[in-house]
């Protein structure tokens, strides 16, 4: 990091303009905000992500990451602003509204059950059956090379789709949640934190996947705290701060090390610098 | 760092060896341990292995069997059922009283039963999913409600504690086909309850392992917030398990009454942890999600023939006991010697 940098209202680069709206894009939002009570989480936030792009959406513990998110797959309602999926606006009342349009959101804990397989995970609640009347039963060969197939797609490669997933190393488990949003016809995948818990190796093999589901023409919305992840995939940058937005950079406006720099609020990491030093 | 490092990593896990595969299986401990049973008994005393012993110890884990396998189920959900035992008597005490007290048509009196059973299932069920209690307390509750009921009310409707004259009922033996009855089948005297013990034992196992609801029960056991997010129906899936039980209890509350005619109000306490220690010796573990109804059946089966080989060894009828804690901890280190070995990562 450059000394620099540090100085934030020298080093912004151009925030770009919050009202230019974007036809093409999957999901946008306008001035968001969301309040608990009397807690504003988020406040006007604006941001969109299109086909084939990634979002990535950074901040400190408590900057309305996951506030941000939740709005956006339908778990919680804003509060004030517009969201619009595919151009319409909309106000979600529950997750499955989202998931119905193909916002698919891979949540920090993932959604899996760790002693079932991998196959059964997969498909768990969309089973694949057939046969009719009290004959109807699932599908588990086609679930076990269905799943298989789409994991290769992915570039994930089992040995064995029958192991419990719980078996699988959190970078798996990760792809595994993320090919599971791909395959049930997700156009926008939406990611909490997905390489927090996760070694510098395993972080790579998410981001390859990240990566993956873009170049198949997905949105991706990226959420992290750590711009060393964020910057390799990100095409767009969302800053959050203390519930708003620090800016929304395209990759060109903007480099690693400004990154870093805003998202921990220069001014106080130079004054934490200068506490830190010896006497 | 680049994105392309993800390519070079090959993090796929070693493929399983297949006998571990096969010792995955969580009915494979009690499999074991009912075959040396069963070896034990036959050798060391006269009486198990002729086909009267074999009936016996058949029927007696039969019984067991049932509620044994609907347990299991339940368990798997992630729930526990403490009310199971007394239900039998209940709904054996329901169908007695009706009809020896107060002429009630015996179907009537089946449906009835039936009824109030699937209502205090789906009760159990209302009250746990809605308070997000523990179902081991809300259903030691609704245990200690039907042991006292079922005891007062037998007092105060007929002034004893047992049902008498059952057998003078109308209709009696019709009923009796279905739920008293037993044929010859190779010198044995298969009791009918026999067959419905291997015939849900088979459905149970089609369910879990082959059907969306199975999925679910194994899903909402294992993880019920990962369900909820995926879409499963949480609610409906642990109501069904709940009423399951409940309906075995009828079932076996029935086997009981038409088969020697007379129901004691009593009957079925002390029972339910034997349902529970079946279902765990049979592979279900403790926590949830993971289980068989075989394994279930087969920790009934060994249960069965413990319980009639000590009669038949004439051994003192305590070491049942003895036998059983010990068996309940073996199945349990058992089960966790699996579960590690299988590498599950919480
Ligand atoms: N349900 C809620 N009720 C009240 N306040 C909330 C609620 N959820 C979040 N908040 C508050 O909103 C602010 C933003 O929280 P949020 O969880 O969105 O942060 P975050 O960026 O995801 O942080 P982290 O990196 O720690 O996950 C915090 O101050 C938090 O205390
Ligand atoms: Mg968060």
């Amino acid at each position: 990091m450059t000394r620099s940098s540090l100085d934030p209202e020298q080093s912004r680069p151009e925030k770009s303009d919050p009202e230019q709206s974007r036809p093409e894009a999957i999901l946008e939002v306008r001035n968001i905000g969301k309040s608990y009570g009397s807690v504003r989480a988020l406040q006007g936030v604006s941001a969109a992500v299109g086909p084939g792009e990634v979002l990535c959406v950074l901040g400190d513990n408590g900057a309305g990451k996951s506030t941000f998110i939740k709005i956006l797959s339908g778990a919680h309602r804003h509060s004030e602003g517009t969201l619009l999926a595919f151009g319409v606006e909309r106000r979600f009342e529950h997750p499955r509204e989202a998931l119905d349009l193909g916002i698919a959101t891979v949540y920090q804990d993932l959604a899996v059950v760790p002693l079932m397989p991998v196959w059964r995970n997969f498909f768990l609640g969309s089973e694949l059956s057939r046969g009719r009347g009290p004959l109807r039963r699932l599908d588990v060969a086609g679930m076990r090379s269905t799943t298989k197939h789409e994991l290769a797609r992915m570039g994930i490669d089992l040995r064995d789709v029958d192991q419990p997933i719980g078996t699988l190393s959190g970078g798996e488990r990760q792809s595994v949640a993320i090919a599971r949003a791909v395959h049930f016809g997700a156009k926008v995948v939406i990611l909490d934190e997905p390489t927090s818990a996760l070694g510098v190796k395993q972080a790579g093999v998410v981001l390859s996947y990240i990566a993956r589901a873009r170049d198949r023409g997905l949105g991706v919305v990226f959420i992290t705290h750590n711009p060393h992840h964020a910057y390799p995939v990100g095409d767009r940058f969302l800053l959050l701060q203390r519930g708003t937005s620090v800016g929304d950079f395209a990759k060109s406006a903007i480099t690693i090390d400004e990154m870093t720099a805003l998202m921990a609020g220069g001014a106080e990491l130079e004054a934490l610098a200068h506490e830190l030093e010896r006497p | 760092m680049t994105v392309a490092v993800g390519a070079e990593i090959d993090e796929r896990p070693t493929r399983a060896h297949p006998l571990l595969t096969v010792l995955r299986r969580p009915e494979v401990g009690a499999l074991v341990a009912a075959v040396a049973i069963f070896l034990f008994f036959s050798l060391s005393t006269q009486a198990f292995l002729t086909p009267a012993g074999i009936s016996t110890w058949l029927y007696s884990a039969s019984l067991f069997g049932i509620m044994a396998v609907a347990v299991a189920l339940l368990m798997i959900g992630g729930e526990f059922d403490l009310s199971a035992g007394a239900m039998t008597g209940t709904t054996g005490l329901i169908v007695g009283v009706v009809t020896t007290q107060w002429g009630l048509n015996i179907w009537l009196a089946l449906v009835l039963a039936l009824v109030v059973a699937l209502s205090i299932g789906a009760g159990n069920a209302w009250v746990v999913m809605k308070t997000g209690l523990p179902s081991f307390i809300v259903t030691l509750a609704t245990f200690f409600i039907l042991q006292g009921c079922n005891l007062a009310l037998t007092k105060l409707i007929t002034g004893s504690v047992a049902i008498q004259g059952m057998g003078s009922v109308p209709g009696f033996d019709q009923v009796k086909v279905f739920f008293g009855s037993s044929f010859p089948f190779l010198g044995m005297d298969v009791k009918i309850s026999i067959v419905w013990w291997i015939a849900l034992t088979a459905l149970a196992t089609w369910v879990l392992l082959r059907t969306r609801p199975g999925n679910w029960i194994f899903a909402v056991g294992g993880q019920v917030t990962s369900s909820r997010q995926v879409g499963v129906p949480v609610l409906k899936v642990k109501l069904g398990l709940f009423m399951t039980t409940a309906g075995a209890g009828w079932l076996v509350g029935m086997l009981q009454l038409f088969d020697v005619s007379t129901v004691q109000a009593t009957t079925g306490v002390g029972q339910e942890f034997i349902y529970i220690i079946c279902a765990v010796v049979g592979g279900c573990l403790l926590t949830g999600g993971y289980g068989s109804a075989i394994g279930a059946a087969l920790g009934a089966l060994i249960y069965g023939m413990t319980l009639q080989g000590i009669v038949f060894a004439q051994w003192d009828n305590n070491w049942l006991k003895a036998f059983l804690g010990g068996m309940l901890l073996l199945a349990v280190l058992v089960n966790l010697l699996v579960r590690r070995q299988s590498g599950v990562r919480a």
